[in-house]
């Protein structure tokens, strides 16, 4: 059962990963091209858990603490260089 | 015990998978950039924090509990509607065009009588 439920969410996880790849390729303005690469990265942060549940291995969670670090920070200074042109000033 | 805990695990997953295939739905489908703005930023982060509640049960009943989701979660939470809030000022220094219909309120029409 426990493979089961598994199975269902890395398929649902990676059906939200090709609809935001849609988004991201469709996007018809930049916010909304920054906004698919991080909802792509918050899904990858989701992937990279379940994949340490199902090799049982604690070592994906440092891992996915990074990919969301990442995405946070390329986030941030994406939309402030599209609201000011400048990342930092 | 352990059936309970797998039937507990399975939930989570469950929903979270559900929780994100929702967000994505809405990030693909809306018809406006501050509809689809709304959609991933909470149901994404509720679809991770099922995953992490998972894998936290299934680390538990393991026997060898870790912290880590802990973090990944607290961090998740703080920063989602950090992040939300940037591209929403961008979007609203871009100008971007807006589909919100206002209701018609009684007030414009005690302006115009």
């Amino acid at each position: 059962m426990l493979d089961l439920a598994l199975t269902f969410a890395f398929a649902c996880f990676a059906i939200s990963l090709g609809l935001g790849a849609l988004r991201l390729v469709r996007g018809p303005s930049v916010p909304d091209r920054v906004l698919a690469l991080d909802a792509l990265c918050v899904n990858t942060v989701a992937i990279a858990i379940l994949l340490g549940i199902r090799y049982d291995s604690a070592a994906y969670f440092e891992a996915a603490l990074l990919i969301a670090l990442i995405g946070f920070v390329s986030t941030v200074a994406l939309a402030r260089f599209v609201s000011r042109g400048d990342v930092m000033d | 015990m352990r059936v309970a805990l797998e039937v507990a695990i399975s939930f989570f997953l469950a929903a979270g998978g559900l929780f994100a295939l929702a967000g994505a739905i809405g990030l693909a489908r809306l018809p406006d950039f501050f509809m689809r703005l709304h959609a991933p930023t909470k149901a994404t982060t509720l679809g991770v924090g099922g995953a992490l509640i998972a894998s936290m049960l299934y680390f538990i009943g393991s026997g060898r509990p870790v912290v880590h989701e802990l973090l990944i979660m607290l961090f998740l939470f703080l920063t989602a509607p950090v992040s939300a809030l940037m591209l929403a000022k961008a979007a609203l220094h871009l100008r971007l065009p807006s589909r919100a219909r206002l209701p018609d309120g009684d007030g414009e029409k005690e302006k115009a009588g």
